[in-house]
């Protein structure tokens, strides 16, 4: 595995841009943070938008924020395409595993609400089908 | 990092890593990624009970104080500061692995010391937090919080908030541990005497994902 422990030459001469490069993930990882709280407080102050879309925004600016830190901090942005993909593929399992769960949990709320004691029951119409037996 | 790479490059066909980083960096990725499902099958339990609760306590309601402001309400204020702390830690940490690729030792020392400090700086923000809550009767199997329309509460809340909070506390400490454990051997000339400083790159890793999962932890508990 030596070819893996040769980089500290060649990345000195790149010294000066990836200290850049660290410094501008910072700013942006503090500037969406401080957009969030913000949108937060105007939320609490003046109802700026409707909260599903308020919701919506901050789970997208999450995931710019997790971009950045893994791609840039985590340095997966430039390693090669193997390592990213055996990373990431995986993690799609989560789109499954969220979509499924919350579906879930809706559901819980929505039968907890209509079969609650003293619910009115829906008598189910007996159909002509019905009377043959 | 190998200075060969081409589009060409057979990388299946044996003799080096097809992933191209060495074998402790890539069981680091490994870990990482099912710490990320450990922390995502968290998340989405405390996604699906708050989905099937008819009401939610509002956390800019419980989460509004701020050391030393007595009463004041200011949500949001310290877990922002809380944020700021553990993203400026990451950035020291990336300084530190920064400087290890220029086999930098006292520089290696000083972001990682930086980093340290960050990192007991989080934990001590959280040890607060929890405090104050407690005073205010929230714990594990407690709810003094009452729900956006005025019911009562169940405990989901707060059990939810101690133990996800606590879980990602948990992994702080531990990177704490580590990097101060990292810190030792850069002051002693291990790495020096190695050759480099992959080390300092793997606990970096780890430190950058528990900054990762604070991102999700943040908006799940306090801006959702």
């Amino acid at each position: 595995m030596e070819h893996t422990h040769t980089a500290a030459g060649h990345e000195s001469a790149h010294s000066d841009s990836s200290t850049k490069s660290i410094w501008r993930t910072f700013w942006i990882l503090l500037c969406i943070t401080l957009v969030e709280v913000g949108l937060a407080f105007l939320h609490l102050e003046y109802g700026f938008l409707p909260r599903v879309m308020l919701n919506a925004i901050f789970i997208g600016l999450t995931l710019v924020k997790a971009f950045y830190i893994v791609a840039e901090f985590m340095h997966l942005g430039h390693e090669i395409k193997n390592l990213i993909m055996t990373i990431l593929i995986p993690l799609l399992l989560f789109v499954w595993f969220i979509i499924a769960f919350l579906y879930e949990g809706d559901s819980w709320k929505n039968m907890r609400k209509d079969l609650k004691p003293g619910t009115p029951v829906e008598t189910p119409k007996i159909g002509p089908a019905e009377k043959h037996h | 990092m190998d200075t060969a790479v081409t589009a060409k490059k057979k990388w299946w066909a044996g003799g080096y890593s097809p992933f191209n980083v060495s074998y402790g960096k890539l069981m680091m990725w490994y870990f990482l990624m099912s710490d990320a499902f450990t922390f995502g099958a968290l998340l989405i339990a405390y996604g699906t009970i708050r989905f099937s609760s008819p009401s939610w306590p509002d956390p800019n309601e419980v989460f509004k104080s701020f050391p030393g402001m007595g009463h004041a309400e200011l949500p949001l204020m310290f877990v922002s500061l809380m944020t700021f702390i553990l993203i400026m830690s990451s950035v020291t940490m990336v300084l530190a692995v920064h400087a290890g690729h220029m086999r930098d030792k006292k520089a290696v020392a000083k972001w990682l010391m930086w980093t340290i400090v960050g990192g007991i700086a989080f934990l001590s923000c959280q040890a607060w937090e929890w405090t104050h809550l407690y005073h205010e009767g929230a714990w594990w199997g407690r709810n003094p919080f009452i729900n956006v329309d005025g019911t009562q509460a169940s405990t989901n809340f707060t059990n939810f908030f101690f133990t996800i909070t606590g879980f990602h506390g948990l992994h702080v400490t531990s990177g704490v541990v580590l990097n101060i454990v990292i810190l030792a051997n850069v002051l002693k000339g291990t790495y020096e005497h190695r050759g480099h400083y992959e080390m300092v790159e793997k606990v970096g890793l780890y430190w950058h994902f528990v900054d990762l999962v604070w991102v999700f932890v943040f908006t799940c508990f306090y801006l959702l």
